[in-house]
């Protein structure tokens, strides 16, 4: 036989653009996944944003918290928050770029460096809320801190100590051997490698990561109501050993009482929130595309 | 002249090495941190449990059905709270699981690599929102919606913490997942291709089940995540601990338990504050026990393709 028989399957075919057909509403049952999410997000910022506007003011700066709406403040709340983030990063910082140059670039492959990964890694799982549990046990009870900016700092220093252990190494990580074995050459030690050079060319992905860890801390709510940072203050903290409250904590408090006004200004409350994590987020992203060494 | 070059060199030696040995210690202690702080977690849970159940029979603590710690006549079955956390993240998994694997799929399948740079980072943005932020949306804008559609739904409700809570894990159950099916190889796919498979058959019947070990352990993540969680059921679902299946109602889950009894003044001796680190001691072993199961999942499990 010479002539080619085109064998047509008409039931395959068929059953072909079914397929496709099957395919074709499936993707666009994906992508609408995806734009639900982001939808979500949408609404849930529109909102905040019509629902806080009325009651945004300068005066949220300038007042302390106040049973009357219209006299009430963030004054105490965000210096609050302003103590507890230097307070945080200045115990947090230091440790978790030590812990991370140390898993990284000194610790011998033992098990007891095994040991501190699995720890690091599980630790990023703990509930937040067991944290605060801790910090009142420990900081609030054991150490006699009480209820103070320092007890609240440094529980939040231990949440998000992880946080920062995992961004240094990872960023520690991208710095090429080469560099490491060229400064070996000429007779550095391991930390004068690490200090010259590795933690030069690894700073602003480091920073990068401590700004998120930070962004985490400011918004973090629930360890901090368990070590009991109080929802009234109506005085400037002084320092390290005052009681305090924080912008999440305030605006937890007037979400949570009846009357509709002070619904508006948590809602306001949450504007400035996310405004400084915006701005913490945009820092973070600029310092990656600018600063950021690609090998 | 005693100081040669040789000494003044041996003697920066000794001061180069004596700087890199306490660095390495101070940073070694770094480390060790964590250690600590889980040694520490342990340790003050275990010890106000060990207290509590000094005064209250385990029996009693798993097994009875009220939970009363601050009332007069105290009952401490921690059953409502576990029932009250359960049915939030049940719920909140529900939202999760099928909108984040979906679109874990479109952007490891379907999305082109611009498409994926754009949609990816906005996805995330709803991790990084405050949890308090969520609880306001659940409690002021989903309630009211979810009592539009059915008229008997109480103003604190497990249903509008779920819905928030599931938006909130979304970004975490979608980029495990897509982490997972990336990491797929190619060859698969097209061997699928070959046999004639259409992309939507190779997506669901070859990649999918290749990738199923990291799902799972994305599963396993977000729910210990939602079991965890805190401010958005503090906010939204009540405070009524009840043994109910009724998503309308108001519960209160174990995290909104500690909180409560947190915002009260809780003498340091009292048994309610013995019971808010009994309550955290199980959540504590719950959490841990998903997050080493989604780990062992992890490491055993996955498919490995040379």
């Amino acid at each position: 036989m010479s002539t080619t028989t085109l064998i047509r399957d008409v039931n395959f075919e068929r059953d072909l653009s079914i397929r496709k057909i099957k395919g074709k509403i499936f993707e666009i049952l994906a992508f609408f996944a995806v734009l639900l999410g982001i939808a979500m997000l949408l609404t849930l910022l529109i909102d905040v944003f019509f629902d806080g506007l009325p009651w945004l003011s300068t005066r949220l700066f300038t007042e302390f918290p106040s049973r009357f709406p219209e006299k009430a403040g963030l004054r105490s709340a965000l210096q609050g928050s302003i103590w507890l983030m230097v307070l945080t990063a200045a115990m947090a910082v230091p440790i978790g770029i030590g812990a991370g140059v140390y898993l990284e670039e000194f610790a011998p492959q033992n098990r007891i460096t095994r040991f501190i990964e699995i720890n690091v890694a599980n630790l990023a799982g703990v509930p937040s809320i067991i944290y605060g549990l801790l910090g009142l046990g420990l900081f609030v009870r054991q150490l006699g801190l009480g209820r103070t900016l320092i007890a609240g700092a440094m529980t939040m220093a231990l949440l998000v100590l992880p946080i920062i252990i995992v961004t240094t190494r990872e960023a520690i990580r991208a710095v090429p051997r080469s560099i490491r074995q060229a400064a070996l050459a000429l007779g550095a030690t391991d930390w004068e490698v690490s200090r010259d050079h590795v933690l030069i060319y690894s700073a602003p992905a480091i920073m990068t990561g401590v700004i998120l860890a930070m962004s985490r801390a400011i918004g973090e709510t629930a360890p901090l109501i368990t070590i009991g940072a109080l929802t009234y203050i109506a005085f400037d903290p002084k320092g390290p050993f005052d009681i305090f409250t924080v912008l999440p904590i305030q605006i937890f408090n007037w979400v949570s009482l009846p009357q509709s006004s002070f619904h508006g200004l948590a809602a306001a409350g949450i504007i400035i929130l996310l405004l400084v994590l915006l701005s913490m987020n945009a820092l973070a992203i600029w310092l990656r595309n600018r600063l950021i060494i690609r090998w | 002249m005693t100081t040669t070059i040789k000494s003044l060199v041996s003697l920066n030696h000794q001061k180069r090495n004596r700087e890199r040995v306490l660095v390495r210690a101070l940073t070694f202690i770094f480390a060790f941190v964590s250690v600590g702080t889980t040694a520490g977690i342990i340790y003050e849970l275990l010890k106000e449990t060990v207290l509590f159940f000094q005064e209250v029979s385990i029996i009693e603590f798993f097994t009875d059905t009220r939970w009363t710690p601050l009332f007069a006549s105290k009952r401490f079955g921690v059953l409502p709270l576990v029932n009250g956390t359960l049915l939030v993240a049940a719920g909140a998994m529900l939202v999760a699981v099928p909108l984040g694997l979906l679109a874990a799929i479109f952007l490891s399948e379907y999305a082109s690599e611009r498409l994926r740079k754009i949609l990816k980072p906005i996805l995330e943005i709803l991790a990084g929102i405050p949890t308090v932020v969520y609880g306001y949306f659940a409690l002021l804008f989903i309630t009211p919606i979810l009592q539009d559609l059915f008229p008997q739904t109480q103003i604190f409700n497990a249903a509008s913490a779920s819905i928030a809570m599931g938006f909130m894990i979304l970004p975490l159950m979608a980029s495990v997942s897509e982490d997972a099916l990336s990491a797929v190889p190619r060859s698969l796919r097209e061997a699928a291709y070959a046999m004639g498979a259409t992309k939507f058959e190779t997506a669901t019947q070859v990649v999918l089940p290749a990738a199923l070990s990291g799902v799972a352990a994305a599963f396993i993540l977000a729910v210990s995540r939602a079991i965890g969680e805190t401010m958005i059921v503090a906010i939204a679902a009540g405070q009524q601990p009840k043994l109910t299946l009724n998503p309308l109602e108001s519960i209160e889950t174990m995290t909104a338990y500690i909180v409560q009894v947190s915002l009260g003044d809780t003498p340091h001796q009292s048994i309610a504050y013995k019971t808010i680190f009994a309550v955290g001691m199980l959540l504590f072993v719950m959490t841990l026990v998903m997050n080493i199961v989604s780990y062992f999942i992890t490491k055993r499990f996955r498919e490995r393709y040379e």
